[in-house]
């Protein structure tokens, strides 16, 4: 009983009093039976910091990711958050527990046709019933929030536009505000800058970065840009074919363990 | 330099290997032949069934010439008295019909949606009526009505709202499976309930084809409507079917003006509603 209590509203349970941000422990994920994508992650999540994911392409940094929220369902292990072991919820709980966690995309996967301030409030809709969504019946204090969360990501004059009118970098900008607009206790990013210019890559890493230590929240981002992850992560994780390979500072990635993680050492040139 | 990048003349004439490219295999040539055999023998095999017979074919333009003279002077005075109500009436059947069949259809096209519901019982349970739909023409469906509730604008309504569900589920089925899945994923990240994810991620995506639809087959509707009379249910077909029947031709010259009038007033008003939707 105590356990269903605990869920109902997580933002009672003080942050102090769980021992861990999340708790990754020998998780494990295949699409086909036999074909495993993770083999057994474990990782563990004690400091509000940038922690970059670093690897190949089609090595589980996606999937990883996914199974946190649950976009995708592992098939074993455990994912401890906030001292629930997400594997094992599902339904409403499952979507109280998602409100908690913001994601950012690499496409952004914003509503094309919403303008843009309405795809910010999106990031309230999990905190509203179907009926109050319908309505558009968001709240004051929500619609304040998402214009100061647009004045931080340097859109304000655009929060009236369509979302399809704007240009790469910012539609990444409005996805970060919607990330944020959760109020989430967990910030995950897949690629956020994979298709992005490397100036604004860049802009897009600090905001994160930003967000990261206002908030006081860990952000997991998987990254493809090694020189990127070592400038703004203070932790880095290595994937290799399903497996974690590196775990620690970003100054011990040496080139041998690049080799080690993306195969071969022509590309390094 | 080591590497080519530019090929000169030279080097393509000192190439001398031919190589082999063909469209089509001598195997998928062949078969292109004997479907044009079979096209042409299908036509010339269906002009000696048809059995047109060389009197009457011949005819045809005095007849015609004849058919005209009688519907000429066209009876406007008529209007005022029958065929106002009865343009009307199918005006009625047609939007009415298409209503009910939107409210019919969407539980439908939700159900054939693979990006919404991903059991494929149900994808299949929902073709199986959105295909009995289609086809049954709705002159046919409006026969079975007529004899269930009887003549009138029920039977009617009815015909073209059962003709219209597979028509409307079916495109917006589709218009539904082609939605970017990515904003419906970061929605379902946020937390959002299903219907939320409804209305916030797919309804935006499929509402400039959701209005087409429906206005398309309304168009359809109201030409499909004027011909429903003939078996009964109701509309300008029965005044032209009566008409008809007692050799009042300058009255069928009138019924015949008001449908295409009709006709050609639901296309511009359609042009001109999409043209603002998209």
């Amino acid at each position: 009983m105590s356990k269903t209590k605990s869920y109902i509203d997580l933002k009672e349970v003080p942050m102090s009093k769980t021992k861990s941000y999340l708790e990754i422990k020998n998780l494990k994920k295949w699409y086909v039976p036999g074909d495993l994508i993770l083999k057994g992650i474990n990782i563990s999540i004690t400091k509000p910091e940038v922690i970059a994911i670093i690897g190949p392409s089609g090595t589980g940094k996606s999937t990883l990711l996914r199974c946190i929220n649950r976009l995708v369902d592992p098939n074993g292990g455990e994912i401890i958050f906030k001292d629930l072991d997400l594997c094992q919820i599902k339904g409403s709980t499952l979507r109280k527990v998602r409100r908690h966690m913001g994601m950012v995309f690499q496409e952004y996967n914003l509503v094309e046709r919403l303008s843009v301030i309405e795809n910010v409030l999106t990031g309230r809709l999990g905190y509203m019933t179907s009926w109050q969504a319908f309505r558009k019946k968001f709240s004051q204090k929500d619609i304040n929030t998402a214009y100061e969360l647009l004045k931080t990501v340097g859109l304000s004059d655009h929060a009236k536009k369509r979302a399809d009118s704007l240009s790469g970098g910012q539609r990444q900008r409005v996805g970060i505000a919607r990330a944020v607009m959760q109020n989430p206790d967990i910030l995950l990013a897949d690629e956020p800058t994979s298709s992005l210019d490397p100036k604004t890559a860049v802009e897009i890493m600090e905001l994160i970065t930003d967000f990261s230590k206002k908030n006081n929240i860990p952000a997991i981002v998987n990254m493809h840009d090694v020189k990127l992850a070592q400038r703004f992560a203070t932790r880095i994780i290595g994937m290799s074919e399903g497996y974690v390979v590196y775990d620690g500072e970003p100054s011990g990635i040496t080139d041998t363990l690049l080799k080690e993680i993306y195969g071969g050492e022509e590309w390094m040139e | 330099m080591g590497i080519y990048i530019y090929f000169s003349e030279k080097d393509f004439y000192m190439n001398n290997i031919d190589y082999y490219w063909e469209r089509f295999t001598l195997k998928q040539r062949l078969l292109r032949y004997l479907v044009y055999v079979c096209f042409v023998s299908a036509l010339f095999f269906s002009i000696r069934t048809v059995e047109v017979i060389p009197e009457f074919f011949y005819d045809a333009p005095e007849q015609m010439m004849d058919l005209f003279s009688r519907m000429w002077p066209i009876e406007f005075e008529y209007y005022p008295i029958a065929v106002h109500t009865a343009i009307i009436e199918t005006l009625n059947i047609a939007t009415l019909g298409t209503l009910v069949a939107l409210v019919l259809a969407l539980p439908l096209a939700l159900m054939s949606a693979s990006t919404i519901v991903s059991y494929s019982w149900v994808h299949w349970v929902a073709r199986f009526f959105l295909v009995s739909s289609r086809t049954v023409n709705s002159l046919v469906w409006a026969l079975l009505f007529v004899a269930v509730f009887g003549p009138g604008i029920i039977s009617g309504v009815l015909a073209i709202a059962f003709r219209s569900i597979g028509f409307i589920g079916k495109l917006l089925g589709e218009a539904l499976d082609e939605v970017n899945m990515g904003s419906v994923e970061a929605l379902r990240a946020t937390g959002a309930p299903m219907i939320t994810i409804l209305l916030k991620a797919y309804w935006p995506q499929v509402m400039p084809a959701f209005f087409s639809i429906i206005l398309f087959r309304w168009d359809i509707n109201v030409r499909e409507s004027a011909v429903l009379g003939l078996v009964g249910a109701g509309g300008i077909g029965v005044i032209l079917s009566d008409s008809m029947n007692l050799f009042q031709w300058r009255q069928v010259s009138i019924a015949l003006l008001a449908i295409f009038a009709v006709v050609i007033i639901a296309e511009i008003i359609v042009v001109n509603i999409r043209k603002k939707l998209i």
